[in-house]
């Protein structure tokens, strides 16, 4: 099973290491609005969540691209962009419903996430484990022992 | 330019005029940034003596080269004026994202000049600036501010602001960013509220550049390495924030309790950082780029005291907390929320309580001057004068002005336990003399952050220092003073220091700006930023008679304790002090230093 990026929100301090990271691997300069990840920080809430692409198994940007410009990489079957077949229609922006693609205004053109070749910088530069990058199974497990937990407790105080 | 973004903002408050200039590299490199480069700025444009709150009076928010990028904690300005409290040179820090976003916004730095007629707020997006009506904005707090002006500009907008305690002149007033991140100290929130200057607004979209992309990323990986290797910055302070000092400096006998009178607080395991995590924490967060993440985002769910947002952290533990005798953490907490909120410094504030209630204990404050009674460890009046301080309501007026000025006034300076009438931190001078040296010599009064000897007095950091002893102090406080005008100048946190050193730093900074700075020479760079601020405060007025202790710390032996019977020995460090300083006898900087600094 290939590996993709995992994402924890628990454990996301709002730090934005990643999306420095992201950026600087991309574009040689720090510069969040060129991420190709965002930290959304609800401050409010005490929420805070990085919002990666999925490199869903049946991706939606890659379906509708009309210039067929979007694939899996053979070797870490990341969804990724042929910036020479790449229009620049946007449409893959529209059509992704967690903001994996996106149009780069330092860089002039449509980027997304490419798993940096299989060795993601954000992964590496994340002091939390926050993202890591491995095989998407048991991902449930940790929260079902957690919810177990909740209805232990529950149970306790009343039988 | 790498790493600076080569331009600064200049605004004309008196006439509006806002214009861009172009960074000088030689400043840049002999003052690295954020401190260091403001503090030049203000040394060559206004004259020492100024009033602070008048409009001759500048305010110089500054970044560093490292603030914006990977580097430990990359995030921090710095906001350099003439202070209010203590009539010194104030250079106060702030993390979160303000800092960062005005450099992708392409600025290092903003010049504010005169007085705005009315008040106003700044709004700057990537290239373009401009001063709106602030009108509406006057005395919301400082959420409110941030909300209201994100709701007009972009949700995306970093904002730094004042609250109602800025606008009223709060001599130790705050200027808050990103909701609850403060340039805390020495007033600098009031000089803003004199120039009717409410937030500045910013959102940028273009990027931090570094001159050898390769050797950086190299030099950032190994120091967060480093980082996560250390007990302090990946143990101590995630897990209970900086409050998990209150236990280990109680257990040294240094823990100030009821202003000072002793140094032992009963109620230290009940307000410490491990009590806060086993309840009010909610999680913690990081400003921009940190790993550390000691910022406490804590939540008091029901009770008188009910409230959301950050903090404390230890000092305010301290000052809110053992300082005023109060061990419930729930109003601790929510006067520090108010703090946050209101806008000003809890250190001044709770010591400057203390300083009342001692006052108040001994009859010297008559209790018809005060609508509340000051007692020790009362917590209901601890929460009720954190509101009234900020507008200057009642007594609060009074505390407003600081411990000495309020000390003064009852004929008891000598209470008011301040350098340079600001307020000091939570670490005695008698159980810790190297803190004591640097309380008496920081150049903005008593503080801890110009010189943390406790990181060797009581945490063995980078080597163990017997906090009962002079000896090697002066050294050591030299040492820690300049390394911390460096960090301060780099655009990072002190609290790295604990894990990272010069070599380090300069490791950053070389690749980052491409000036080959080495561990020596960006000591030398922040040994000169130190002498700087030391020429500014004597061109002020300060002499030597000024880098003393409240009379309190050299006289009254420690009543118990570890460190019982012990007084400061300030007299005898500050001599060797001097002399490896490189000024004269009467604490002036000599001609042959200024030399060697190129000053």
């Amino acid at each position: 099973m290939p590996k993709v990026l995992v994402v924890d929100q628990g454990k996301c301090t709002a730090c934005r290491r990643c999306e420095l990271a992201c950026s600087f691997k991309h574009t040689g300069e720090f510069n969040p609005a060129a991420a190709r990840l965002t930290v959304a920080i609800f401050q409010d809430d005490d929420y805070y969540q990085p919002v990666v692409c999925q490199h869903c198994d049946e991706p939606t940007c890659m379906v509708v691209c009309p210039a067929g410009a979007i694939r899996r990489d053979v070797k870490t079957n990341a969804v990724i962009i042929d910036e020479n077949r790449c229009i620049g229609c946007r449409m893959c922006i529209m059509a992704c419903p967690f903001g994996g693609t996106d149009y780069s205004v330092s860089e002039q053109k449509v980027v997304k996430c490419d798993l940096c070749g299989g060795e993601p910088e954000c992964v590496l530069n994340c002091p939390w484990g926050a993202i890591e990058y491995k095989e998407p199974a048991g991902q449930a497990l940790d929260r079902r022992e957690q919810v177990a937990r909740k209805v232990q407790a529950a149970l306790r105080e009343v039988v | 330019m790498y790493g600076w973004t080569g331009q600064l903002l200049r605004v004309n408050l008196s006439d509006g005029k806002c214009r861009t200039e172009r960074l000088n590299p030689t400043l840049a490199r002999d003052y690295v940034g954020a401190r260091g480069l403001a503090s030049k700025i203000l040394w060559d444009e206004i004259d020492p003596k100024v009033d602070p709150l008048a409009p001759e009076n500048k305010l110089i928010f500054m970044t560093g080269p490292l603030t914006g990028t990977t580097a430990i904690s990359g995030n921090r300005y710095n906001v350099v004026t003439k202070s209010p409290l203590t009539g010194a040179i104030a250079a106060s820090s702030s993390g979160g994202y303000f800092g960062s976003e005005l450099k992708y916004a392409g600025f290092d730095g903003i010049i504010f000049e005169g007085r705005a007629a009315e008040p106003v707020y700044l709004w700057i997006e990537d290239g373009s600036f401009e001063l709106r009506p602030a009108g509406e904005l006057w005395g919301k707090n400082v959420h409110e501010t941030e909300d209201a002006i994100k709701a007009v500009t972009s949700p995306h907008a970093k904002v730094a602001c004042i609250g109602p305690a800025g606008e009223k002149l709060v001599r130790f007033a705050c200027i808050m960013n990103d909701k609850n991140r403060a340039a805390g100290r020495s007033g600098v929130g009031a000089v803003m509220g004199s120039k009717n200057l409410k937030a500045i607004a910013v959102r940028g979209h273009g990027g931090v550049k570094v001159a050898d992309g390769t050797a950086f990323r190299e030099a950032v990986l190994a120091a967060l390495a480093k980082i996560k290797a250390n007990d302090v910055t990946y143990g101590g302070l995630p897990t209970y924030g900086t409050g998990v000092l209150v236990n280990v400096i109680n257990a040294h006998g240094g823990l100030p309790a009821r202003n000072f009178q002793t140094n032992i607080f009963p109620g230290a395991e009940k307000i410490s950082g491990e009590a806060l995590a086993a309840t009010y924490l909610v999680r913690k967060k990081a400003c921009q780029a940190c790993p550390m993440a000691c910022g406490r985002v804590t939540k008091v769910p029901s009770g008188p005291y009910a409230g959301h947002g950050e903090g404390p952290e230890y000092e305010a533990q301290w000052s809110l907390g053992a300082d005023c005798g109060i061990d419930d953490l729930a109003a601790i907490i929510k006067a520090n929320f108010l703090a946050n909120e209101l806008g000003y410094d809890p250190i001044s504030f709770g010591s400057t309580l203390a300083c009342a209630m001692e006052l108040y204990e001994k009859g010297y404050l008559p209790a018809g001057d005060t609508e509340v009674p000051l007692e020790f460890g009362n917590a209901a009046v601890l929460v009720e004068t954190a509101r009234k301080v900020a507008y200057r309501e009642g007594i609060g007026d009074l505390l407003a002005e600081g411990s000495y000025r309020l000390a003064s006034r009852y004929g008891h300076p000598e209470l008011s336990m301040t350098s340079k009438k600001q307020e000091y931190p939570a670490y005695d001078p008698r159980a810790f003399q190297g803190i004591g040296l640097n309380y008496a010599t920081s150049n903005r009064g008593g503080c801890h952050v110009r010189g943390y000897t406790i990181a060797a007095e009581a945490l063995g950091t980078p080597v163990q220092a017997d906090p009962l002893s002079p000896e090697g102090k002066a050294a050591l406080d030299k040492a820690f003073q300049d390394l911390t005008a460096l960090v301060d100048a780099s655009g990072i946190c002190l609290f790295t220091t604990f894990a990272l050193g010069a070599a380090d730093i300069a490791g950053m900074l070389a690749p980052a700006t491409g000036v080959p700075y080495t561990e020596e020479s960006s000591l030398l760079a922040g040994e000169r930023i130190y002498n700087l601020e030391r020429l500014f405060n004597f061109a002020a007025g300060f002499t030597k008679a000024d880098d003393t202790l409240a009379p309190r710390l050299l006289n009254e032996p420690m009543p118990e304790g570890p460190a019982k019977g012990k007084t400061s020995a300030l007299t005898e460090m500050l001599a060797e002090y001097y002399q490896l300083r490189g000024w004269d006898e009467e604490g002036r900087v000599t001609a042959a230093t200024r030399e060697r600094l190129g000053l």
